[in-house]
């Protein structure tokens, strides 16, 4: 009777598979670590103080990317300080106030909806709302009105996310105590999310950081310095990704790399932050 | 009386803590035996060592021997995969695949490389029977196996293990999880497994120990206390711990 | 728990009535400050409605109206695209073509490595490995799509290019574009959706309970066996929702392979040079004008349209998910 239990039999497939899925992980990371090494070994040469420190400039024939980080920071600042409330505001809603119903699904949808929409209909939607509609043009103002509904769904979700893991005893707790409701939200609720509410923020960064489709019609190119602190955002200016994409187009690639690399970077340090948080943030708890 | 499993000086740690101490038993075949104690005594620590189930946890060590018709399931030319379909478990929570109630049945069959549609029929219909279920199932065989009742979910699951046509079936507090029908319905089906199987439970509940089984091991602490025929461990155990036990002085 | 708020409140405000009411006027205000609260919060919560509603309308009336001029049948169905021509034509059945093939093309290279990737980190890989692999799929979701169109355009494309000198050395109808072609944007789509179809798929492989892996490893099938015959099956609905959230990601990217994909209006096969629905906005938007800006408008809506289908798919896969369970 061939009934043992020593006939240790291969299976053909067992193998392939195995192979298949070691294979398949080794290139997901292979790619990461290929297009970090390529990026720095071909952008590092570019990076210089005058690279870094300066605005590029036809007439002395030179290249820099001052313009383009100072507009990539505007942007960056005004769109946060649009998005960040009405973000926390939805999600504070969403947790706090709302009933369960057909407002919640809808809100819930759309979130979704917005998520998925990719930037380049942001950017033609940018350009004919707030460009023309609201006749902002091609200015860092409509980039940033642009890009506020682009990182809304991003720090809802984030937010939300915090907010249920304030736990509910806390809520009752202060309730129990004759608290009001906004006064309960803005003294335990929202303290007690704030980690969270900081990952949503720079999450919020690293995507505005690396966009580019939704900017090149709305804020437009320019890489002047701003001559006004004010007045700039009325200007058209254009992001690191922006240029890099006008470089790649006359066939500049040091100048692409250079700024690849310096985006690399941030995406790096972006990256550490909110590993940081989050580690905190399961400590605490 | 033959002995399907001898275990010899079976000795099992988890990291540092040494879980089970120094067993010896023979488990008879073609009946049932049951492993009584209370929680964290090892019980089905070492039912799970019969069908090498504790590989899968990190940081197990086994030392001792335990031995299937005179085969060391721990020896180095040992097929675990083999070795499981001659060895079945059912566990405590009804755990059926998310899947319909026939294609539950047929994957182990199907794993074990059988394809003929005709045969896999007959075997899910066996199984099926054998189980007591097939009549209740028998007009939705196709309807996902969650659509079921904890019961008949369990009763699937013994179906399931009896596909592959093992001589062994263990069974992990089979009952724990179900209403005291279903549980009956079970222990019926127990009494009548064993004119093919040899069958091992654990169970934490003692009078389920005394209604179906006709051997029953005591343990407490990772210790074999004392096995013997069922009806003479209750009326008259050798041990006093496991007259404590079973007179309900702890546990 | 949700059920106990309300009620908490109304406790809550019923002890106010009790004790307060007669020691402090200050409450009328604090009522209205609350009211309006609620009322800005809500009108947070609107927000993404508004923004839906507001690009759902500007999509259609920036988008219609060179359909009308056009007609309707020319433009979907016509594959001359040369909006700068003495008589100018607006066919953009090649361009819409390129973005479902280019689409299904990534999804089929992506999809599969994807996932084998997803089964390493919640099933093969230890918990020292499966920490490494994961940061990078991660650190792979933030690198900016720009870059990776840099790379596809200086490592890709020039590969590409040997090989099509090598193929269609004696063509005399194929047109030379140096790799920049259908090939190309395929394999730098196929590395972007990776994030998504890892993230989603592992999120949803370790959701499948330990029991029912045991279960299959108790019946004697191996662990591979246990992986696709039990597992994946069991995060089905997951699984589909990463390759839908892939093919979103996937006909919505842009810059990424405006250049590399060489952006001529062609039939997409595998060597030619070809404009996608998203790139063709890119390389154009700049500098159109009238009709052909109106057209182009009508491309991005035909894309919003895939998107908007892509959601509702979405939506409705996750509703009968929840149900499921």
């Amino acid at each position: 009777m061939n009934n043992s239990i020593c006939h240790k039999s291969v299976r053909i497939s067992d193998i392939i598979l195995n192979a298949l899925i070691y294979l398949s992980a080794l290139l997901s990371v292979g790619i990461l670590v290929g297009i970090i090494g390529y990026v720095t070994f071909r952008g590092i040469g570019s990076i210089s103080w005058q690279f870094l420190s300066t605005v590029t400039s036809e007439m002395n024939n030179t290249f820099g990317i001052l313009g383009n980080i100072v507009n990539t920071l505007y942007i960056i600042v005004i769109t946060l300080l649009i998005a960040t409330p009405i973000g926390i505001g939805a999600a504070i809603y969403l947790t706090e106030y709302a009933k369960p119903g057909k407002i919640v699904r809808l809100i819930e949808f759309t979130t979704e909806t917005l998520s998925g929409i990719p930037s380049i209909i942001y950017g033609l939607f940018g350009m004919v709302f707030f460009g023309k509609t609201l006749l902002l043009g091609t200015s860092i103002l409509c980039g940033c009105l642009t890009l506020t509904i682009m990182v809304l769904p991003l720090i809802v979700r984030t937010t939300q996310e915090a907010l249920k893991t304030v736990p509910m005893n806390y809520r009752t707790g202060a309730m129990g105590m004759g608290a009001t409701k906004w006064y309960m939200i803005r003294t335990i609720i929202l303290p007690s999310a704030l980690p969270g509410i900081v990952t949503a923020v720079i999450l919020s960064i690293g995507r505005i950081v690396g966009e580019s489709a939704a900017l090149l019609f709305t804020a437009g190119s320019g890489y002047y310095l701003p001559k006004a602190l004010l007045s700039h955002i009325f200007k058209s200016g254009g992001t690191l990704t922006i240029q890099m994409y006008l470089s790649m187009e006359r066939g500049e690639f040091d100048s692409a790399f250079g700024i690849a690399f310096v985006l690399v970077v941030i995406v790096l340090i972006i990256n550490a932050l909110t590993k940081i948080i989050t580690n905190k943030m399961k400590k605490g708890n | 009386m033959e002995a399907k499993i001898e275990v010899r000086n079976l000795n099992l740690y988890y990291g540092a803590n040494h879980a089970l101490k120094n067993v010896i038993m023979d488990i008879p075949a073609k009946e049932i035996t049951a492993f009584i104690g209370p929680s964290g005594c090892g019980k089905s620590t070492f039912l799970k060592t019969l069908n090498r189930m504790n590989d899968l946890v990190d940081g197990v060590r086994i030392e001792g021997k335990i031995t299937l018709d005179g085969e060391d399931i721990y020896g180095s030319g040992v097929d675990t995969t083999l070795l499981r379909k001659r060895v079945g478990m059912v566990f405590q929570q009804p755990n059926p695949f998310p899947m319909s109630i026939y294609d539950n049945v047929a994957y182990g069959p199907r794993i074990h490389g059988l394809k003929n549609r005709a045969r896999l029929n007959e075997i899910v219909e066996a199984s099926l029977k054998g189980a007591a279920i097939f009549d209740e199932v028998k007009d939705r065989l196709n309807k996902s196996a969650l659509g079921l009742s904890g019961g008949q979910q369990q009763r699937l699951c013994i179906a399931r293990a009896l596909a592959v046509k093992p001589d062994v079936l263990l069974m992990d507090e089979p009952t724990s999880a179900l209403d005291p029908i279903s549980t009956l319905k079970i222990e019926e089906l127990m009494s009548e497994l064993k004119e093919k199987y040899t069958v091992a439970i654990v169970t934490h509940n003692m009078q389920q120990a005394a209604r179906i089984a006709d051997n029953t091991a005591f343990f407490l602490v990772g210790e074999m206390i004392e096995m013997d025929r069922t009806d003479v461990l209750f009326s008259r155990p050798s041990d006093k711990r496991t007259e404590d036990y079973i007179t309900g002085r702890f546990g | 728990m949700e059920k106990v708020l309300p009620l908490l409140k109304n406790m809550s405000r019923s002890k106010n009535a009790h004790s307060y009411k007669s020691i402090t006027n200050g409450s009328k205000s604090r009522s209205i400050i609350e009211r309006l609260m609620e009322c800005i919060f809500t009108i947070c919560g609107l927000s993404a409605v508004a923004a839906v509603a507001a690009i759902t309308i500007y999509m259609i009336i920036s988008g219609t109206p060179a359909i009308f001029k056009v007609g309707i049948a020319k433009m979907l169905l016509g594959t001359d695209w040369a909006p700068t021509a003495a008589e100018p034509s607006f066919g953009i059945a090649w361009i819409v073509l390129t973005s479902v093939i280019g689409t299904a093309a990534s999804i089929v290279i992506g999809v599969p490595v994807g996932l084998m990737t997803a089964i390493f980190m919640s099933e093969v890989a230890d918990k020292k490995v499966a920490g490494i692999v994961k940061p990078a799929v991660e650190l792979l979701a933030g690198i900016p799509s720009i870059v990776y169109g840099l790379l596809g355009l200086l490592i890709i494309n020039p590969i590409m290019g040997a090989a099509e000198k090598a193929l269609f050395a004696d063509s005399k109808t194929h047109v030379m574009n140096g790799g920049a072609n259908l090939i190309s944007a395929v394999l730098v789509l196929a590395i972007m959706i990776l994030p998504t179809v890892i993230n989603v798929s592992e999120t949803s492989l370790r959701a499948v309970p330990v029991s029912i892996r045991q279960a299959s490893l108790a019946l004697g099938a191996t662990k591979i066996q246990t992986i696709f015959g039990v597992t994946v099956p069991a995060a089905k609905s997951g699984i589909i929702t990463a390759v839908v959230l892939g093919i979103g990601r996937a006909v919505g990217e842009a810059m990424a392979i405006v250049l590399v994909s060489g952006n001529t209006v062609n039939i997409p096969l595998p060597f030619n040079s070809v404009r996608f629905l998203t790139t063709g906005i890119v390389s154009e938007m700049g500098y159109a004008s009238g009709l052909h800006r109106e057209a182009l408008f009508t491309i991005g809506l035909v894309l919003f349209v895939f998107i908007m289908i892509i959601n509702v798919v979405i939506n409705g896969i996750m509703e009968g998910g929840g149900r499921n369970e």
